[in-house]
């Protein structure tokens, strides 16, 4: 059952497989490069998991000592993750034992597979979330190893591989916009974060576009809920 | 290194609490044993396709559309993955090509 699980979810998660090794290779290579070797790179991709943060970590690791300057910009960067939840509190209902670990492995990528990727039918959907989640996270913690092991060999030009991130929200973005027919929240998303990082920059712009698409995603219930009945269900 | 093994320790295990506290306060908010209220239902079912937007233009936040290379390359690479994926629907395609194309356009092209 759970052989059968890992073996549907994999497929699914190769396109993260990409970019998390990429991903983690720079960071690996970037945190050694600072005087951190293989163990704390490692170590840091098991604990903290969180790709954007992890690049600011190793700014944070450059400074002097300061644990409080570390959790006002962790909590800011990390800001988004609080919505993430807010859609997984249903699917992460059932999950007993594997819930702690899900909720601790809710990166911008596995949060968009777990969005986008319906269990097939005849597949434990407990185990096939878990396995997307874990997958993801393994990939992670190999990348940063690699980079961090062979920063002194590996000197292949890496400049645009981050684009990886990109190319996959955007398809993630095609293949939502083909299975709604409202495409409200969609454009709110963009529009929005659009409008507050050119108003905000792009330091702060992230709350802004939150609390914005908080508030016109909830002004906006009664039309989106009397439009589209079923139309986010499978969601 | 400047700073000690004990404060990268405590340094590192403090970033990984924040960051799950972050992922964690939704789940706390709305425990498992209670009913979720209609609006966060609601929220839960409508934000994920504004969180993916959000997400498109958080990773294209340092392009500069008024320095050199103003943005081409990525919108290039972004034209190739909507059409490619409209035709094609893979994955791999869709994310591989674009991503490859888009470092050649920035190593290459436009330099």
């Amino acid at each position: 059952m759970k052989l059968r699980a890992l073996k549907s979810a994999f497929p699914h998660t190769t396109p993260v497989m990409t970019g998390y090794i990429f991903m983690g290779t720079a960071f690996g290579i970037l945190l050694s490069s600072k005087g951190y070797g293989l163990w704390w790179a490692i170590f840091m991709s098991i604990t903290i998991y969180a790709g954007s943060m992890q690049f600011v970590a190793i700014e944070i690791l450059s400074s002097p000592f300061n644990l409080i300057a570390a959790v006002i910009l962790t909590l800011t960067v990390n800001a988004r993750h609080l919505f993430y939840g807010l859609s997984m509190l249903t699917k992460f209902r059932d999950m007993d034992k594997l819930r702690p670990y899900m909720i601790f492995s809710l990166t911008d990528e596995t949060y968009s597979l777990l969005c986008s990727t319906p269990p097939p039918k005849d597949i434990d959907q407990k185990w096939f979330y878990f396995f997307i989640a874990i997958l993801n996270h393994s990939y992670w913690v190999i990348g940063s190893a690699i980079g961090a092991a062979s920063s002194s060999i590996l000197k292949f030009n890496t400049k645009g591989i981050d684009f990886v991130m990109t190319a996959l929200f955007i398809v993630i973005f095609i293949e939502q916009w083909e299975s709604s027919k409202n495409h409200i929240s969609s454009l709110v998303g963009v529009i929005v974060t659009l409008l507050c990082l050119i108003l905000f920059g792009s330091q702060h712009f992230i709350i802004f576009s939150m609390l914005g698409i908080f508030i016109i995603l909830t002004s906006l219930r009664k039309t989106m809920e009397g439009s589209a009945e079923n139309d986010f269900n499978h969601n | 290194m400047i700073l000690t093994t004990t404060e990268v320790f405590f340094t590192i295990i403090t970033i990984a609490l924040a960051t799950f506290l972050t992922r964690l306060i939704p789940f706390i908010l709305f425990p498992a044993n209670k009913s979720i209220p209609g609006y966060i239902e609601y929220l839960g079912n409508v934000l994920p396709f504004a969180i993916i937007g959000m997400l498109i233009v958080y990773c294209l936040k340092s392009v500069s559309l008024i320095n050199y290379p103003y943005g081409i390359p990525e919108l290039i690479a972004i034209t190739f993955i909507v059409f490619v994926h409209k035709w094609k629907h893979n994955l791999l395609l869709s994310i591989g090509g674009g991503t490859i194309l888009y470092m050649v356009l920035v190593q290459i092209i436009f330099i």
